[in-house]
Formats: structure tokens, C-alpha cells, sequence
């Protein structure tokens, strides 16, 4: 964020948006962090060993994957409630950070 | 008694034309041959009948006919306005400014004397 | 047989109760009172169509075979899901706005509505889809086999062949009675969706039913379930990297741009809001739809002899069980995900054949286009409906002649990388402004050719369709062109490597492509409106109004829309415009909004060129569109060039007021001139009258009189003489008509003359003048005649007008080498400050009373000397009254 004693000339945004604005916006960023983060946790097992003696058990990569994957299933369960609360008008574009 | 005609003109042959023909049918004629002063020369001959020249060296025809109908008992004085500029342009700023009547020269002496009678006799 | 009976029955039964629900949903809708059809559940429930019988039977075969690399199937679209607010939500608001009906609708538009590309991405859909139809026919027949053997088998009619036809004919019919029921593909197939999110709740029950059976019934609990996977052949995490990843990413790709997962995704989507739900709730769906996969093919393993086919653990660890009614149950699920996938496969495909492929053809075929053909609606509902048996039937007949087997297991995959050959241009398309058709269309092919010849084509098996040979040396010999070592790379697995190079030249040829290519004004403003759908939801502006006519867009949209729709939709739009009665004038806007509403129909190309035909090549050749309106640059070139254009205006307006107020200058000073020359003429000419009158009409004149007054004419008639000699000479020498001529001659002698001429003449006083003779001694040579006119009328304006008791005239000479100054002063009292401006125009005249002349003498004197290439000027400071005439050196003879 901008430091509050930028104080240029004339008129600007302003660098600090309302609460809930600020709220939304750092949600919208979220949801778009959660599929890079899905795909760096499910590409983490490309480097679980592969040769027989130390090999993981299924039962564990089971486990591992599914956490991750309901982890994820929460998580957006999480953003999409809070994106719910977005106004209509404010809904659509979001101009800073579409792109 | 005689009738005064006053008349304001600068070119002298003119001025012994007009004069000639108005005294020898009974006029006093009065002459004068500036701009400068002629209202004031005006007022005090207190003339029947006055006629001005438009081309005055020292001040316009106009200008002293405008002074004269300003006021200082001139106002209903009966004027003759001769020019020799003939545009129609002359004849409205007479009219104007209160010429009771407007010639072009070169005008018939006949014309003048008419028109002189006329200007007493109204 | 009982079992093989009841499951027919079973299956009757379940196909009549989704006709039963499609139909009322489809009713309700009608009527309105569809809301709960479009609910976030019943969206998300519609996506699950991703699940298909293959994935349904296959996962556990594929988990049998590969552990827990069937995971990336479900794990690639999970992601894409989650990531919702990247892709999913774009698509969809692009899908929304612009009325987009398919993905090769969505290429199409996107890349300046071209045909071309629709037609590549409708043929590699329907290629890449037909197998995966098969597939679907192959999953319901061996399924059904497994119930004909655990029956007793030998019921001829149960047979594969036969039961795939009945199956591919009852989904046509089903497809046909509800997926065309509309033809505006927007408008959304309620009973379809409905029908599907139906399937799709039975498939994960029947999925979850097994699975919990498997572990708690057959297992006897989660931790022993564990303990039995561990210690089972799937025991340990074997996993080539490659696939992983590459399944990921390939399945993720597949989510986007299979043509039914478009369908379901953006076409049917009713409501952005739904995708909300969906970015968590078709994950879960997934995710539980996987859940029980490996424990039930360990168990499969575990208790089924070796050699049974795992793709059916699903059934046949029930029966094996003795669980007739969930291995029916279990069926069921196996059914609904093959139905539910071919029946939307077929309506997308349709909708793309029909609109890519028929409808430009019978457009063409018919020429003239909508308006003379016959009843559009009914061609392009026909068109869709014969697409729809058309493409089941070609996977049916692609089943028939694989003869399926392990060969068609294999083809999902495949499958899978042919459709995601579209995804660089998808993406690239409503992320990139840069993407070009011809980028595009590169890219497709490119991607699409080496699909073909490393996946599409060895997958049917060496000797198959590519000769033994090419596989093994490449094509034409050439060992890189090995298809599956492309370039010499070995030692990959086949899929990752053909998706690795597909995916890659695909890519760099859509990009590198789009980098040099110029798109046309259409794609530029089709890819703002896709790339930047966030910022303004408004369609393309192409069409300018004006010859359209209204009744034939009216008869057009008739036949698309049908009569009542298109009424509605034309009076709306008058309404709009504010005009009454069903007719709105054929705006750009309107024609935008027709458009729109036709591509729903028919898609963006064949709408577009519908209303062309109509409007008749009145689009606004978009490129002037573009250039004032997307171009900033242009932009500012032409108000630059108003700008200038406006400052040479204001610069001419500017000249011609300064041209007017000369002329009114002129006019003015020409009106002056007149009216003195009158004053001039009149002058004389009333003494002459006067006096000719007085000496007609007196008898009793003088001789003194007589003499006097005949004079006066005389010297008045002398007077008008003179003033039209100086008009007329002043005349000729202002318009240079003068020819002058030039003579030797004495100075001194010319001042004489001069002098005495002057002197000749009556009126002025005398005067003496002071000269220095021996200054005076210089030959000129010049127009001496003119020359003595200026010094003439300077020496007689010295009579007239020196006002000095005894007046006396200096005229001193000056030799300046290259100059002659003659200075003419006088002892009077010389001539005011102002006066010395005007004394040189004509009629001007200074002093009174006025002695003859008409004020001529200086101006033309003033002409002369000009004429002379010398001057005249007023001197100041002098005492006097003082001129000076100066003569260039010419003017003076050589010594």
C-alpha cells in the first residue's frame, strides 16, 4: 500500500479505500492465489521417492492428497462466502485488478 | 420694409450671383463667408430667411444648422440648404437636422427666389 | 435371467422417469416457475457430466492398473473450478454477453467471427468426441454384459452390438425431444439440466453406496481398509512424474474446452452467481466421486480372480458379494454418467455442426439468403436435430468398426488432448488482445496435426491406419518425424509426449503467428470487447442503420426466432427507440441487439452475415469505426488536424475581414472622392448658370455689369477646364498609363520657366523668389515637362497660399552625389502638424478662403515625382511652408 505522506497535488485516488472495499479486494486476491497454491501442493508429490524401498504407502498419499484437495474445497467454500456480499453494482468490475 | 435674407457661402461668385438676383427683387441681402462663426453672425442679424452653404471652410453646414435648431431663437428660422455634393446622402442629413428646404447645385435662379418666397410666405 | 430381466425393467423404468423430469422441467420453465431449476445446486450438479461412464467404470480400472494417477483427471478440473475467478467467470461473462453457443462459437466470434475457424474447432470437437461417444456406448454395453453372464449369459439379444444401438437411438431420441426443443441455445435446456443433475445425484450415490460397502462391508472399516490397500499391489506410490503433471494439465485443459463441458459450464449457465457454489461444490463432487475408487479396486483385486476386467469392479464386486441391488444401483450410476454425457455431447456437437457447418452451406446454397429462402427456423431446427443423430450415431458406428475393447479405453485421454488443442486459442483469445484469426487458426492447426499423427493415429494400433513402418522410422523415413519420438526424443511417455509437443507448437504458432499477423478492425474490436468483457458488457458495433429495412430483418427473425419471439423482440426494441407500433428503425443498436439475439440461434457468424445480407454490406466497414474510435492515436491525428484546419479557418477569417474592412476603406474613400469631385464640378458650373441666367433675363444691365458678369463665366468655364485637365491627368498617371519623355536639359533653365509660367498666371500676390544660381548649373535628364509641372504648382501654391507680408520663396538646391534635393520654402507661416498629413491626398486643401484651384496640384505632383522615380515631401522644421522634390541620380545627366 501507499504511505499516507505522499501528498502530491491535486486530486488522486484515494489510497485508502473503505474497510469493506479493501476487504473484498484482498479476497478477490485470494481467489485467484488458491488454484496456484492447489497446484503447488498436488505437485508436490512429484518429488515423493519412486524406488521401492522408500517409496510412500498409498494409504498416505491418499491422505495427503485428499487433505489437500478438501483444504482447498474449505478454503473456497470460505472466499465464495465472503465474495457473496459484494454489491451488485461493485460485482462486476473490479477495474484495478481485472486482468 | 424689406425682407433680410442672410447668406452663408464662400465662394465669392456664387455669393454676388445670389445676392444679385435676391435684391433686385426687393431682398436685403446680408453675406457671410465662413464656418467659424456663422451662428453666432445668425443670431445676431436675426435674418427672415437664411441660406447655408454644406461646404464651409471652418465648420460643416450641418454642424451649424444643428446649432442653429438647437436653440437661441433660431429654431423655427426658415433655412435653405445649398449644396454641390448631390447625393442623396446630403439631403437626408438636411432633412435631419431641419432644413426647411434643400438644393443641389447649380440650381436656376428662378428656383432660389421661389423657393426664398416660399420660406417667408409659410 | 431374472437379473438381466429385472434390470431391463429397472433401466425402462429410470429412462421414463427422465423423460418424466426433463418434461416437467421444461414445462415449469415455460410457464415460469422454473426458479428452483435455476438454482446454484441443480449448475453445479449439471457440471458433474464431466464424470462420465468412462470415468464412472474406468477410474477403478485406471486405479487398478496406475494407483492414484487417476486422481489428475479430477484434480485438473478442481482446479480450475477453485480458480473460478480467473477463467470460469470470464468465460462465462463472455458467454453471457455475447450470446456464445458453443466453444467454436466463442473462437469464431472472438477472432472476427470467421467461419473458417469454427469449422476447425466444430471438426476437431466432433473427431475427438466421436471416440469418447463410442466409449460411452462400450461402458453401458459391457455392463450390460456383465449382467447378461452373471444371468447365464448366452441371450443373443442382449448382445453388444445391439444393445449400443438401442442405447445410441434412445439417447438420440431423448436428445432431439429436449435438446432441441428451443433453438435459441440460450435460452437453456431446463428438462435437460434438470435430467442431468437428476443422473448426476444417482451416479455419486451409487458411487458412494459401493464404496461405503466396499469399506465397511467387505473391509470392515477405514483404518483395515488402509492396511489392505498398503499391503495390496497398489501399495506404494509409483508414479511417473510426467503423466502427473501432464494429466493435470491436460484434464484442467479438457474442463475448459470440451465442447459439453462448455455446454453445461457457460451456455447453460443461468446466472453468474451459481458459479460461486460451483467453485467449491463441484470439487467436492469430484472429490467424492474419487473417494472409493482405490479401495474398491483393491478390493477388486483382492476377491475377483485374476484376469477380470477392473474397469467393472464397480458391478462386480457387488454381485461377487451377492449384492444384487447395489450392483443394479451401481448400474444405474454407470448408465447415468455414459447417458448424461452423450446426451449433452450431442446437443454442443449439434449446435456446433448446425451452426458452423449446415447453416453457412444452406446459406450459401439458397444465395439470396434468409429473406427468399423458406422458413429458416425450421432448417436450422432440422439441421440441429439430424446433427444430433448424426454425431451419436457416428460414435455408435465408431464403436462398431474398433470393436472396442482396450484400444477404446485408452481413447479418453487422447480424447482429451485433442479438445485442448483449442486452449491456447481460448485462453489466448479473452486474455490477449493481440491474438489473431490467422494466430489462431495456426495454432489449431498446428496443435491439431500432431495430435493426430503422435496420439489420434498410432492410438488405433500399429498397422492400424499408420503403417507399421511410420512408427517405427518415422513418416517418408525421416527419424525425427517419428510419432512418438518427435525429434528424436525418446523415451517419453507417448501421451505426455504428445502432449508436450502439441501443446508447445501449438502455442509458439499462435503466438508467433498472432505477434506478425495484423488482425482485421472486426477481431480487434471482438477481442476489446472479449478481453476487457469486465469493463464494458456491451456487444460489437458494426452495423450502421439506414438501408436495412426493418420488415425484412422482421421476416428473418421470424423464421429464427419464431413469429412470437421475434414480435416481442422487435417491440421491445421499438419501444426502446421510442417509437410506437412493432417496427424499430434499423439502428446500429438495434441491428447489435438483433444480432446478438440471432447468434443465440445460429452463432455469431451466421448471424452476423444474415443481418449483412439484409443490411445489405452496410457494416460499417468497422475499419472506419476503428479508426476514430479505438485508434487514440488516430484519434488525436484528426483533432490535430481539425485543429489546424480551425486555426487556417480563423486565419482566412481573419484576411477576408482585413480584405472588407480595405474595401469598405476603399468604398468609403471613393464615395469622398465622388462627392468632392461633384462638389468640384458643381461649383463653376452654378456661377456659370447663375450668371448666364442674370444676363439672359436683365435687360437693364450695365456695361460694367455685363463685362463682370461675363468674365466670371469665363474665368469659372477656365476653372472646370482646368479641374478636368487635373482629374484626367491625375487619372492617367495613377493607373501608370503616363509615358514619359525623357530629354536632357538645365536645371537652372527649368526653374526659370517654371518661375515664369507661375507668375503667368492671375490670382496670387506677387512673390520673390531666392535662388543660387551657381548650384543650379546640373543637366538633368528626366521628363522636363513634368518635372516643371511639380515645380509650377509648388512655385504658384507660394503665391496662393504664403501668408507673409512680403512673401519670398528660397528654392535651394543640394547635390547629394546619388540624390537631388530641390527645396522650395517659403515665409509664411507653413502648414499645421495635421494639415501635413493630407496635403498630398487629393482635394485636399489647407487655408481659406480658397483661391481657384481644386486641391489637386500636390497629389498630382506627388504622382509625378513617383512617375519620376523621385519624391515629394513636406519638410518640417522650416520656417515656412517648405517641399522638397527629390530626383534619383538617373534623373541626372552625366557631367
Amino acid at each position: 500500500m501507499s504511505t499516507p505522506h505522499d501528498n502530491s497535488e491535486g486530486p488522486r485516488p484515494t489510497v485508502f479505500v473503505e474497510r469493506q472495499t479493501y476487504r473484498m479486494r484482498r479476497t478477490m486476491d485470494a481467489a485467484r492465489l488458491v488454484p496456484l497454491l492447489g497446484l503447488l501442493l498436488f505437485a508436490v508429490p512429484l518429488l515423493w521417492p519412486t524406488d521401492p524401498e522408500n517409496a510412500l504407502s498409498t494409504s498416505k498419499t491418499i491422505l495427503y492428497v485428499f487433505g489437500v484437495w478438501l483444504m482447498l474445497i474449505l478454503v473456497t467454500i470460505r472466499l465464495s462466502w465472503v465474495l457473496r456480499s459484494l454489491p451488485p453494482s461493485d460485482k462486476a468490475p473490479d477495474r484495478g485488478g481485472e486482468r | 420694409m424689406a425682407k433680410k435674407v442672410l447668406l452663408i457661402e464662400d465662394e465669392p461668385n456664387i455669393i454676388e450671383a445670389i445676392s444679385f438676383i435676391l435684391s433686385r427683387d426687393g431682398w436685403q441681402v446680408d453675406t457671410h463667408s465662413n464656418g467659424h462663426d456663422a451662428a453666432e453672425v445668425v443670431r445676431s442679424k436675426v435674418p427672415d430667411v437664411l441660406i447655408l452653404d454644406v461646404m464651409l471652410p471652418g465648420r460643416s453646414g450641418y454642424d451649424i444648422l444643428r446649432d442653429l435648431r438647437s436653440g437661441g431663437g433660431t429654431e423655427a428660422l426658415p433655412i435653405l440648404m445649398l449644396t454641390a455634393r448631390g447625393q442623396s446622402k446630403d439631403r437626408e442629413m438636411a432633412e435631419k437636422y431641419g432644413a426647411n428646404r434643400f438644393m443641389t447645385k447649380p440650381f436656376s435662379n428662378s428656383e432660389v427666389l421661389e423657393a426664398v418666397r416660399d420660406l417667408v410666405n409659410a | 435371467m431374472g437379473t438381466l430381466n429385472a434390470l431391463v425393467a429397472v433401466c425402462l423404468t429410470y429412462v421414463a422417469m427422465l423423460f418424466l423430469v426433463a418434461f416437467f422441467a421444461e414445462r415449469s420453465a415455460m410457464r415460469g416457475r422454473g426458479g428452483w431449476l435455476r438454482s446454484p445446486l441443480v449448475y453445479t450438479l449439471s457440471l458433474s457430466i464431466y464424470c462420465t461412464g468412462w470415468t464412472f467404470y474406468g477410474a477403478v480400472g485406471y486405479a487398478a492398473r496406475s494407483g492414484l494417477e487417476y486422481l489428475t483427471i479430477y484434480i485438473g478440473p478442481s482446479l480450475v473450478m477453485v480458480g473460478w475467478w480467473w477463467i470460469v467467470r470470464k468465460l462465462v461473462r463472455i458467454g453471457r454477453t455475447q450470446r456464445i453457443t458453443s466453444v467454436a462459437d466463442l473462437i469464431s466470434s472472438r477472432f472476427g467471427k470467421s467461419t473458417l475457424l469454427a469449422v476447425c474447432v466444430t471438426i476437431l470437437a466432433v473427431i475427438s468426441a466421436t471416440p469418447y461417444i463410442a466409449l460411452q456406448l462400450q461402458s453401458v454395453t459391457l455392463s450390460f454384459a456383465v449382467f447378461a453372464e452373471a444371468g447365464g449369459g448366452g441371450q443373443t439379444i442382449y448382445t453388444g452390438e445391439s444393445t449400443a444401438l438401442w442405447v445410441a437411438m434412445g439417447l438420440s431420441l431423448f436428445t432431439v425431444v429436449f435438446g432441441t426443443r428451443n433453438l435459441d441455445a440460450n435460452e437453456r435446456h431446463h428438462g435437460v439440466v434438470m435430467a442431468i443433475a437428476v443422473e448426476a445425484v444417482v451416479k455419486l450415490f451409487a458411487l458412494l453406496a459401493v464404496g461405503a460397502f466396499v469399506v465397511w462391508g467387505v473391509s470392515g472399516g477405514v483404518s483395515e481398509t488402509f492396511t489392505r490397500i498398503d499391503a495390496s499391489q497398489l501399495g506404494q506410490w509409483q508414479m511417473n512424474g510426467g503423466r502427473w503433471a501432464g494429466l493435470i494439465m491436460l484434464s484442467a485443459a479438457a474442463f475448459l474446452c470440451l465442447p459439453r463441458m462448455f455446454q453445461v459450464l457457460v451456455v447453460e449457465n443461468d446466472d453468474e452467481e451459481h458459479l460461486r457454489t460451483a467453485s467449491w461444490a463441484f470439487p467436492l463432487y469430484v472429490m467424492l466421486m474419487s473417494l472409493f475408487v482405490v479401495p474398491v479396486a483393491v478390493v477388486g483385486l483382492d476377491l475377483l480372480p485374476e484376469g477380470s476386467n477392473p474397469d467393472l469392479f464397480v458391478l462386480t464386486v457387488p454381485l461377487d458379494q451377492g449384492r444384487e441391488g447395489l450392483a443394479m444401483l451401481s448400474f444405474l450410476g454407470g448408465f447415468s454418467s455414459a447417458t448424461s454425457m452423450v446426451i449433452v455431447a450431442a446437443i454442443a456437437l449439434s449446435t456446433m455442426v448446425s451452426n458452423h457447418i449446415v447453416m453457412p452451406i444452406f446459406l450459401r446454397m439458397t444465395g439470396g439468403g434468409a429473406t427468399v429462402s423458406g422458413d429458416v427456423r425450421h432448417v436450422v431446427l432440422l439441421s440441429r436435430r439430424v446433427s444430433i443423430i448424426a454425431v451419436v450415431m457416428l460414435g455408435y458406428i465408431y464403436y462398431r468398426l474398433t470393436g472396442g475393447g482396450e484400444a477404446l479405453a485408452a481413447i479418453g485421454l487422447v480424447s482429451f488432448a485433442g479438445v485442448a488443442q483449442v486452449l491456447p486459442a481460448m485462453l489466448g483469445g479473452i486474455f490477449w488482445r493481440g491474438a489473431t484469426r490467422l494466430g489462431a487458426m495456426a495454432g489449431l492447426s498446428v496443435g491439431f496435426i500432431i495430435w493426430l499423427y503422435t496420439l489420434f493415429l498410432p492410438s488405433f494400433g500399429p498397422g492400424l491406419i499408420l503403417p507399421e513402418f511410420v512408427l517405427q522410422q518415422g513418416a517418408f523415413g525421416i527419424d525425427w518425424l517419428r510419432p512418438r519420438a518427435l525429434f528424436g526424443i525418446e523415451g517419453l511417455d507417448p501421451l505426455v509426449h504428445a502432449l508436450l509437443w502439441s501443446m508447445t507448437l501449438n502455442t509458439v504458432a499462435f503466438f508467433g503467428v498472432s505477434v506478425m499477423t495484423f488482425p482485421s478492425p472486426l477481431e480487434r474490436l471482438q477481442g476489446a470487447q472479449f478481453v476487457n468483457v469486465f469493463q464494458h458488457s456491451g456487444g460489437p458495433r458494426s452495423w450502421s442503420g439506414g438501408v436495412a429495412q426493418s420488415e425484412d430483418l422482421m421476416i428473418m427473425a421470424q423464421r429464427i426466432l419464431g413469429p412470437a419471439e421475434a414480435r416481442a423482440l422487435f417491440r421491445r426494441e421499438a419501444t426502446r427507440q421510442g417509437l410506437r407500433g412493432d417496427l424499430p428503425e434499423p439502428s446500429p443498436d438495434f441491428l447489435e441487439n438483433l444480432e446478438r439475439e440471432l447468434s443465440g440461434s445460429v452463432g455469431g457468424a451466421t448471424a452476423h452475415a444474415m443481418v449483412g445480407q439484409i443490411v445489405g454490406g452496410m457494416s460499417v466497414s468497422v475499419e472506419d469505426l476503428m479508426a476514430v474510435a479505438d485508434e487514440t492515436a488516430q484519434m488525436m491525428e484528426y483533432s490535430n488536424r481539425l485543429e489546424a484546419q480551425s486555426r487556417e479557418l480563423t486565419r482566412t477569417a481573419r484576411q477576408l475581414r482585413e480584405v472588407n474592412q480595405k474595401l469598405t476603406r476603399l468604398s468609403v474613400q471613393k464615395d469622398a472622392f465622388l462627392s468632392q469631385i461633384s462638389h468640384e464640378l458643381r461649383t463653376p458650373m452654378t456661377s456659370i448658370r447663375a450668371f448666364s441666367e442674370i444676363l439672359r433675363d436683365s435687360d437693364e444691365l450695365s456695361a460694367d455689369e455685363l463685362n463682370k458678369y461675363a468674365s466670371i463665366i469665363h474665368d469659372e468655364a477656365l476653372r472646370l477646364t482646368r479641374l478636368l485637365d487635373d482629374l484626367l491627368d491625375l487619372s492617367v498617371l495613377e493607373n501608370g498609363q503616363v509615358s514619359l519623355n525623357l530629354r536632357e536639359g538645365q536645371l537652372s533653365a527649368l526653374l526659370d520657366r517654371s518661375a515664369a509660367a507661375a507668375a503667368a498666371s492671375d490670382d496670387g500676390r506677387a512673390l520673390r523668389l531666392s535662388r543660387d544660381p551657381s548650384k543650379e548649373a546640373l543637366m538633368l535628364h528626366t521628363d522636363l515637362d513634368r518635372l516643371s509641372q511639380v515645380f509650377i504648382n509648388l512655385i504658384a501654391n507660394a503665391r496662393k497660399y504664403c501668408d507673409a507680408p512680403d512673401p519670398l520663396l528660397e528654392i535651394r538646391v543640394t547635390d547629394h552625389g546619388d540624390l537631388l534635393w530641390v527645396d522650395f520654402i517659403d515665409n509664411g507661416s507653413g502648414i499645421s502638424d495635421d494639415a501635413q498629413d493630407v496635403i498630398f491626398e487629393k482635394f485636399a486643401r489647407v487655408g481659406e478662403p480658397r483661391v481657384g484651384g481644386a486641391g489637386l496640384g500636390l497629389a498630382i505632383s506627388r504622382q509625378i515625382m513617383q512617375r519620376l522615380g523621385g519624391e515629394i515631401t513636406y519638410l518640417r522644421g522650416e520656417n515656412g511652408a517648405a517641399f522638397r522634390v527629390s530626383l534619383p541620380r538617373p534623373a541626372m545627366a552625366a557631367q
